[in-house]
């Protein structure tokens, strides 16, 4: 079982959480010509690290906000989770 | 090579079965390949068999980092089907069903192919009609499909739940006959004895550190055991790819997560067929000891462990209880856990890449086991003739950017999801 600490309720069980996938993924920019290569990388391309990965979860069964979480892909280890809107360093 | 034959087990009978020749040897690696396939797992083995067998290239190599069918190929459910409704799929799968019928014969190893039949259950009239039309596609295929309603299900599973107060009764199933299970490390011990004795190199205990590439070109793999110039490298790592992929400045349409399976005690037969709840993600079979060998959905998350965590396998099993109320009187035997390669669009890839020389063989998602016969050989034509053939010609890497999608389940690039 994955604790999760939800930077807004506090750490609970990974039951409550759904994944969102890898967080470094960013859209492509509106309002300009996208080569169909930046669309590929947006919507495909996934690194997928052996180790630390940043990644989303919604906290869908709590206050259903979307929060990040850096995690390691082998070990399980959650090192810190952000808001998703939180800068991160 | 010694045959293996009834003759030859009763020959060695006689000497208490001590002077049986080894099934491949240890050997250490030569400075030079014409082609060094890395990973030594059902798919790898099959690929360095069919370049044998098939294009009469034996210069070969596979690099495995721990030993052969250590991995996924030792590690799966042990279900072969073709029950897909794309043309890609269908007959990539379908042209593998010949192989697997005639695979113990070829390899003159037993794999114990048995041909039991698999089950995919409906629980509406909405899954009943995808279910018609799947089985359609499929017949359209060449490969055989039955509808059956569910009284013809019950028949065949009685012990399935017709009860009438249900969340999710059974209305019906399709069923594909010609599918079945075998005996997946017979598969991986098989190849490797017929790779072995046609001259190819299966290094074990050996990790791939590098790659060698120059002018677009690959030249060779650095590895433990040394640095090995190889004129064609193709990759069959599963879940390790993107960890490879890394080393080669790539990044793949390609994400790694872990699915567990369990196997219960063994009890007396009772479970003919390969059956699947359609309300959820479970599967079951019974393996010929006796145990209920059951499976369902990935953890979830990207991951790389190779062991699992609790609560997904308690969801599994809660839709298996749902299917098979006899479950819940069974004791768990094992649980165990492999990394999966989840492509974008839950198809394989099998494919040249922008390096010359190099060859990309990945993506299984969870269903690679099936495939194993069927992506040996054509990842050996592959490598071989430097092109794909007509049977993996949808399997290409840069269908994601052209669109040219083979979304078999319809979940978009979110394959992990349940």
């Amino acid at each position: 079982m994955l604790y999760i600490n939800c930077p807004h309720c506090g750490l609970r069980s990974q039951n409550e959480f759904a994944y969102g996938g890898d967080a470094t993924v960013k859209r492509p920019e509106l309002n300009r010509e996208i080569s169909d290569q930046e669309w590929d990388n947006f919507v495909y391309l996934r690194k997928s690290p052996r180790g630390k990965h940043l990644e989303l979860w919604h906290h869908i069964s709590g206050c259903r906000q979307w929060i990040k979480v850096e995690r390691d892909t082998s070990t399980h280890e959650i090192f810190k989770t952000y808001k998703a809107n939180e800068a991160i360093e | 090579m010694q045959k293996y034959s009834v003759f030859s087990l009763i020959k060695n009978a006689f000497s208490d079965h001590q002077n049986w020749e080894v099934a491949w040897k240890d050997p250490t690696p030569k400075k030079e390949y014409d082609v060094i396939i890395i990973g030594g797992g059902g798919h790898g083995l099959a690929t360095a068999y069919y370049l044998a067998k098939e294009h009469n290239i034996t210069n070969v190599a596979i690099i495995e980092k721990g030993w052969i069918g250590g991995g996924n190929v030792g590690r799966n459910t042990t279900i072969i089907r073709s029950n897909y409704m794309h043309d890609e799929n269908g007959l990539f799968s379908e042209f593998g069903m010949d192989l697997w019928r005639k695979m113990s014969q070829d390899l003159n190893y037993n794999v114990m192919f048995s041909p039991r039949g698999i089950i995919n259950l409906a629980h509406s009239d909405a899954q009943m009609n995808a279910y018609s039309r799947r089985g359609n596609s499929m017949r359209l295929n060449g490969i055989d499909a039955v509808l059956l309603n569910r009284e013809e299900v019950q028949k065949l599973i009685p012990m399935a739940d017709f009860s009438d107060n249900v969340r999710f009764p059974i209305f019906g199933g399709l069923m594909q006959p010609s599918a079945g299970t075998a005996r997946h490390d017979a598969v991986a011990w098989g190849y490797a004895r017929q790779a072995d004795s046609m001259g190819v190199d299966i290094i074990q205990n050996c990790e791939v550190t590098g790659f060698d590439v120059s002018n677009g070109k690959i030249l060779g793999v650095r590895t433990s055991k040394g640095d090995i110039k190889a004129k064609k490298v193709g990759l069959c790592v599963a879940g390790s790819t993107n960890i490879l992929a890394e080393m080669l400045n790539m990044t793949l349409p390609i994400e790694t997560h872990l699915l567990q399976a369990c196997v219960s005690e063994p009890i007396k037969p009772l479970l003919d067929h390969v059956v699947t709840f359609g309300a959820g993600h479970f599967y079951c079979s019974q393996s010929d000891k006796g145990e209920m060998v059951m499976g369902g959905d990935l953890d979830g998350y990207n991951s790389y462990s190779q062991r699992g965590n609790l609560p997904t396998l308690q969801h599994v099993l809660t839709e298996g209880i749902a299917m098979f109320p006899f479950l819940s009187k069974l004791k768990m035997l094992r649980t165990w856990g492999g990394i999966m390669d989840m492509s974008m669009d839950g198809s394989p890839i099998i494919d040249k890449t922008h390096i010359n020389g190099l060859y990309l063989n990945c993506g299984w998602c969870y269903g690679g086991f099936k495939a194993t016969p069927a992506s040996g050989w054509t990842f050996a034509h592959t490598i071989a003739q430097d092109r794909v053939h007509d049977l993996n010609a949808g399997y290409r890497l840069n269908r994601f950017s052209t669109g040219n999608l083979i979304d078999e389940k319809g979940l978009g690039t979110k394959t992990w999801i349940s």
